[in-house]
């Protein structure tokens, strides 16, 4: 089926579900799941971008919908799109660690009045932390977050967990959960009236085939 | 480097020629229509946003006596704040027009303007659904005029959801937070929302679904069963528009909600398939003036002129 709408499908770990997804509703995958280096499909009307690109190529109409975590959407609030479906796979837990049997965060939090936290996730992590009373340091970091509280950079993380198994293995243990997060079906504004019979067609789709 | 700072431009001659080509286009026919042009200061001071509750004060400084002033933000509110002063008393209705740049703050590289020009319109003293009329069929021929084909007007009651939970007896305190959810775009989280409020299935549906009705008339029966009266604004305007054969460039949205504070009734969204952002919007705003201290009811419009000339560029294209 050649679609006619423009989809923006998240790379990593969202990929597989998402393709799954696209195949249930008749959209040709194939190309896409037999090539990682190619970006846009365009027979199948489908470009491929990492999960946190998704909601700027949407809001901006470079692709109609797409398809992205909630942890990206609360990290980037202020973008203007739709929030459809919540499409139910992809399901990961916003958490804050720390180093097991440490109480380096209740201790930071007395004796210096304020945590200091590393994560990828900076909005989600200060909003998280003010709305429990607490004073935060958020120091962004890119990648291994883990680390950060194993070198002393930080008193604990926060971060996405899916099986807490990358915490476990570096000695981090989950002290708060924030938030479960989603896969999420998001849609351009302008493409949500002037494409509404399609957007609307592909939604009753996914929630008939749904969870 | 001598870097300008984000969200705003400089443009050069053949882009200025472009642009000025657009903007005369527009103003023609709002020239035509009876709509007379007026200026008001870039600065206001920072109190007068405030009173208006629009998009607020971005950018403050203060003056030589420590007062705040701040760049106007929309053109509405300085619009008001002149009607309720410089033409308190002038007969109605006033049909006055602007071209003007206004400024809000955006991200770095979110691609947004800080500084935009917009060319709009504003008609004061006519209440209902012949002003809104007139507003929409109006902005549809300006751009026409400047020479889009496949715009189209989003039109949606900005009270509607309101008065829905009202009609629906959904606690006062809830309304916020569901209210919020619908101007975030948030339909998941709406959902989520009105489950948590334990109502009857069919309250509990219409809750979620009338946020996704957008179409042709046909959204009126789409909606049924409690949304009923709370649509008869809705209904006479379309009605209007149909009177004046433009209802099918009009879009039905019953999910429509503008952000700003001061919309009482009609809220109005433009569309154009080149461009994935609105190309403008409005509403009535019948309170508005009367914060100014002189009360009429009024209603208007405006437009982003360098998204109408992006849309413009792309029609070029396609022919």
């Amino acid at each position: 089926m050649r679609q006619k709408l423009t989809i923006a499908v998240p790379r990593g770990a969202l990929l597989a579900g998402t393709l799954d997804l696209l195949d249930g509703l008749g959209v040709d995958t194939e190309e896409v799941r037999g090539n990682d280096r190619k970006l846009l499909f365009e027979d199948a009307g489908i470009v491929t971008m990492r999960p946190s690109d998704v909601p700027t190529y949407v809001e901006h109409g470079a692709a109609d919908i797409g398809i992205t975590g909630k942890d990206v959407l609360l990290e980037q609030p202020d973008r203007d799109v739709y929030e459809l479906v919540d499409l139910g796979y992809g399901r990961c837990e916003m958490v804050v660690a720390a180093r097991q049997g440490d109480d380096a965060l209740a201790e930071s939090l007395r004796r210096l009045g304020r945590v200091r936290v590393a994560t990828k996730y900076p909005r989600v992590a200060l909003r998280h932390f003010a709305e429990t009373g607490r004073q935060a340091e958020i120091v962004q970091v890119n990648g291994s977050v883990e680390l950060a509280p194993l070198t002393g950079l930080v008193d604990g993380i926060v971060d996405l967990t899916a099986t807490g198994t990358t915490l476990r293995e570096n000695g981090l243990e989950v002290l708060e959960q924030i938030v479960t997060c989603t896969a999420r079906l998001i849609a351009n504004p302008v493409a949500h009236k002037l494409k509404a019979p399609d957007i609307d067609e592909l939604v009753r789709r996914i929630r008939e085939a749904g969870p | 480097m001598h870097p300008i700072p984000p969200g705003t431009r400089d443009v050069l001659p053949d882009e200025m020629a472009e642009l000025r080509s657009i903007s005369e286009r527009l103003r023609a026919t709002l020239d035509s229509a009876g709509y007379g042009e007026v200026w008001t200061p870039l600065i206001e001071y920072e109190e007068v946003l405030n009173t208006g509750e629009g998009a607020g004060a971005h950018y403050r400084m203060f003056d030589e006596r420590g007062r705040v002033l701040a760049l106007r933000s929309d053109m509405t509110i300085p619009i008001a704040r002149l009607v309720a002063t410089r033409l308190a008393g002038a007969a109605t209705p006033l049909r006055l027009s602007y071209f003007a740049h206004a400024y809000r703050s955006v991200g770095h590289g979110t691609g947004h303007q800080s500084e935009f020009l917009q060319s709009g319109l504003e008609l004061i003293g006519v209440a209902g659904e012949e002003g809104e009329a007139e507003v929409i069929e109006l902005t549809l021929a300006a751009l026409d005029a400047a020479g889009l084909a496949r715009h189209r007007i989003g039109l949606g009651d900005g009270a509607l959801y309101r008065t829905l939970l009202a009609t629906l007896e959904v606690p006062r305190a809830r309304h916020g937070e569901l209210i919020e959810r619908l101007s975030m775009r948030d339909l998941v989280g709406l959902e989520r929302v009105v489950d948590q409020l334990g109502l009857a299935r069919d309250a509990r549906d219409v809750l979620v679904r009338l946020p996704s009705l957008r179409g042709g008339p046909e959204v009126f029966d789409r909606a049924g069963g409690p949304a009923g009266t709370a649509l008869d604004g809705l209904r006479t305007l379309h009605a209007a528009l149909e009177d004046r054969g433009v209802a099918d460039r009009v879009i039905l949205d019953l999910g429509l909600v503008r952000m700003l504070g001061y919309y009482t009734g009609a809220v109005y969204e433009v569309y154009d398939p080149a461009v994935g952002f609105t190309l403008g919007g409005g509403g009535r705003y019948d309170d508005l003036i009367g914060r100014f201290g002189a009360p009429q009811p009024a209603c208007g419009m405006a437009l982003d002129v360098q998204r109408v000339h992006i849309a413009q560029a792309a029609e070029e294209r396609l022919r």
